[in-house]
């Protein structure tokens, strides 16, 4: 019997996955065909969806960027006459035209993505679900597990990179009744999303992780705590949860031992700000999200003032991994100080984007080039932003360099939790800056004067900059402020805000330098830095930006060379839009 | 001034139907409110008044923690929602044009509601979609690798959708 699977991730369900699930649905149901019809989580190659894979006892075929119309074809072809269509074919026994996309990567978060049904618990269990936490409870210790997890050397893939050993035997030394577990899923950096996609294609691997932690801690009650603005990962995770419940995995005497677990969901509300710890503990307890003062730890005092372990989706997911295959073979994997591999959401100008995970160690260049397949529209690479607003821009003269946590600290930017962005020659770094600190400023909680204040006058100077205002000594102000708020913050939010800038002050500065005393803006992106121009020997008259242009700025006769008029002209770029003989540049 | 009492009796008494059909946990304050939200649109003044007796929280602390969190309204919004994704990916790609084409076809700025009440807009940090940047959502459809004619082609679906409700 054939299996389909339609990935229907967010990436999937946008680009009309529902719609071909449905077709499918309606098509086997008519034709009386025996098939098996299921869902899966996002498979990584986002940039080919919609994607449908048909598995047979022998062979799977993957086919990308299906319609709805294309559906009829493959169930004719492929599900009734045994014939694949080749040419929508993208991965089968013989046919792989994404080799490099996935040659360069090891799944060990993502084995199960786009693997499995996600709201089956069955398949789960099948690829070895649930295997690790009755192992680990039938021949750990609390002890032992942790031994394995520290000796796995893995980091919290969270963004700080703290060894998640060291964290639980923390947890394990704190003396309490009641401990909880917290599972951080509040994925707030815009252009990541890797933690959704994990939670959406493969909830019970973190819900196993969990489980684990809770053991090795000696914690019987485990939040996690997911953004609003996943209501599908919410709604798979609401499924998985019922369904280990009614299997017995959650509850009292878990697999018969004296192991009690349960885990619930707290929705976010809508705060970046809510992914630090301290904050985002205060928000489940039903308050403003406001960071405190560490210490005391959460490992010490954390939820309703009990010790609470918390960790990130994709530490988690780890975990049952590293039990399942021994630490020494996670180890393996990467560079000296960063063990085993990174999840990263790979976006921006690039050819492929999508979701990869690459073992530590592997280059930007490999990135950008092998797996991304290099710059859309073949343009130039510029940079790579990792690590959301927290991070910072690395450029491309610095491709080489390895991923690790501490090699990327060492350029100022952070790991962060693995959105990495690839930047064109089109991207203006001074703009890419002010978007972050617009960000920071906005999500900032307001507690500290410096991140409240400081990150404010930061954005007004890069604000000024960009509108052609800049003054001598607005780079050196901007440092300084950096480096005040920085030191002045509590929480990481306003010790990493100034980071974006500073990564592009220290690698760009020629940029900067271009806003303020040339008043210019070399990527042609500020729109009070640009001046539009007609080239008259291409212009051939056709009238078309003089009716584009709002402000009646451009004027001239048919077939006559037109004028642009700049007391008038509020430079909005719509005639450079409209011209259809690139008659008209930005300068 | 009776009519006003009685629907605001009205109001409560569909709320407290609401967390009973749920069953909700008394005690925290977020899902509550997020209930609240749920079956209004917006958290109505009474409500924070029937929420702070039933959690004996201060008025004043849970409009803080209201206007804390971006999820949360004080006021309803338009017939459709349309969420422009403001992500580092949308923004290098052209997520300022998304804006701007909007504001035109639509006469509003960002957190501002129609006229005629049938789209309110508003930007989020990240919709999580970076693969189909730049992107808007409309209600719970996403629009990918939007461009100006895309952009007026969605808002006349709504449109079109609008007018056959009325017809049908």
């Amino acid at each position: 019997m054939k299996k389909i699977k339609v990935g229907l991730g967010t990436c999937g369900l946008s680009a009309g996955g529902e719609l071909i699930y449905n077709k499918f649905k309606e098509e086997i149901k008519e034709k009386n065909i025996d098939a098996e019809l299921c869902e899966t989580g996002c498979m990584g190659m986002c940039y080919e969806e919609a994607l449908v894979e048909i598995e047979d006892e022998n062979e799977s075929y993957l086919y990308s960027k299906v319609s709805v119309d294309k559906v009829g074809r493959i169930v004719n072809e492929h599900l009734l006459n045994n014939q694949p269509v080749k040419n929508w074919i993208i991965r089968s026994k013989d046919i792989c035209t994404e080799e490099s996309f996935l040659k360069y990567q090891t799944k060990i978060v993502l084995r199960n993505c786009g693997v499995i049904d996600p709201t089956s618990i069955a398949e789960y269990i099948a690829r070895g679900g649930y295997e690790a936490i009755k192992n680990v409870l039938k021949n750990y210790s609390s002890e032992e597990v942790i031994e394995v997890i520290t000796k796995s050397g893995l980091r919290g893939r969270g963004g700080a990179g703290f060894l998640t050993g060291i964290k639980w035997k923390l947890g394990l030394a704190e003396k309490s009744e009641k401990k909880y577990i917290i599972c951080n899923a509040d994925e707030g950096d815009p252009g990541a999303f890797m933690d959704r996609s994990v939670l959406e294609g493969d909830p019970h691997s973190v819900l196993e992780g969990m489980m684990i932690a809770a053991y090795a801690i000696g914690s019987d009650e485990g939040f996690i705590y997911v953004r609003a603005e996943y209501p599908l990962a919410i709604k798979r995770l609401r499924i998985a949860l019922r369904q280990i419940r009614e299997k017995g995995f959650l509850g009292k005497n878990i697999f018969g031992t004296n192991f009690n677990f349960d885990v619930s969901i707290k929705e976010g509300a809508g705060a970046f700000v809510c992914g630090e710890e301290t904050a985002l503990m205060a928000s489940i307890e039903g308050r403003r999200g406001i960071p405190r003062l560490r210490p005391p730890f959460p490992s010490q005092k954390g939820l309703w003032g009990k010790p609470t372990n918390i960790n990130n989706v994709e530490t988690y997911a780890n975990v049952p991994w590293i039990i399942l295959n021994g630490w020494q073979k996670y180890l393996e994997l990467g560079t000296e100080k960063s063990k085993g591999t990174k999840v990263f959401a790979l976006a921006g100008k690039i050819k492929r984007t999508g979701l990869v995970e690459v073992p530590m160690g592997i280059t930007i260049n490999e990135i950008v080039y092998k797996i991304g397949g290099g710059i859309k529209g073949n343009k130039k690479f510029k940079a790579v932003q990792i690590g959301g607003p927290s991070g910072g821009c690395i450029p491309a003269s610095m491709g080489d360099l390895k991923i690790d946590y501490d090699e990327i600290t060492s350029t100022g930017a952070i790991m962060g939790s693995g959105g990495l962005i690839v930047l064109d020659e089109t991207t203006c770094m001074v703009d890419l800056a002010k978007y972050f600190l617009n960000f920071t400023q906005l999500e900032s909680c307001g507690k500290c004067t410096f991140c409240r204040i400081g990150t404010k006058r930061m954005l007004e100077i890069l604000e000024r900059i960009t509108e052609g205002n800049g003054k001598a000594g607005d780079i050196e102000l901007l440092e300084d402020l950096a480096n005040k708020i920085r030191s002045a913050s509590l929480c990481g939010l306003g010790q990493t805000a100034p980071n974006p800038v500073l990564t592009t002050i220290k690698y760009f500065r020629e940029e900067y330098d271009a806003h303020i005393v040339n008043k210019k803006c070399p990527a042609h992106n500020c729109p009070s830095l640009i001046t539009y121009k007609v080239v008259d020997e291409l212009c051939k008259g056709c009238r078309v930006c003089i009716k584009a242009c709002p402000t009646g700025a451009i004027t001239g006769k048919l077939k006559e060379v037109h004028v642009i008029d700049y007391d008038l002209c509020n430079r909005c770029g719509k005639c450079y839009d409209a011209c259809r003989l690139n008659a008209i540049i930005k300068d | 001034m009776e009519d006003e009492i009685v629907e605001e009796e009205k109001l409560i008494q569909h709320f407290k139907v609401d967390l009973i059909n749920k069953r909700h946990q008394v005690g925290s304050l977020i899902p509550l409110l997020q209930s609240a939200q749920d079956s209004y649109g917006y958290i109505p003044e009474k409500i924070i008044y029937y929420i702070s007796e039933l959690v004996n929280i201060p008025p004043a602390d849970i409009y803080g923690v209201i206007t804390f969190f971006a999820q949360f309204r004080l006021k309803p919004a338009g017939k459709n929602l349309i969420r422009i994704c403001e992500g580092t990916a949308c923004h290098v790609n052209g997520a300022k044009t998304v804006l701007s084409v909007l504001q035109d076809e639509l006469g509003i700025s960002k957190d501002e509601t129609t006229d005629d009440g049938n789209f309110t807009l508003v930007s989020v940090a990240c919709l999580g979609c970076c693969s189909l940047a730049p992107i808007m959502m409309i209600n719970d459809e996403t629009f990918g690798n939007l461009n100006a004619d895309k952009i007026k082609k969605a808002l006349k679906k709504f449109y079109i959708e609008e007018k056959l409700l009325v017809e049908t």
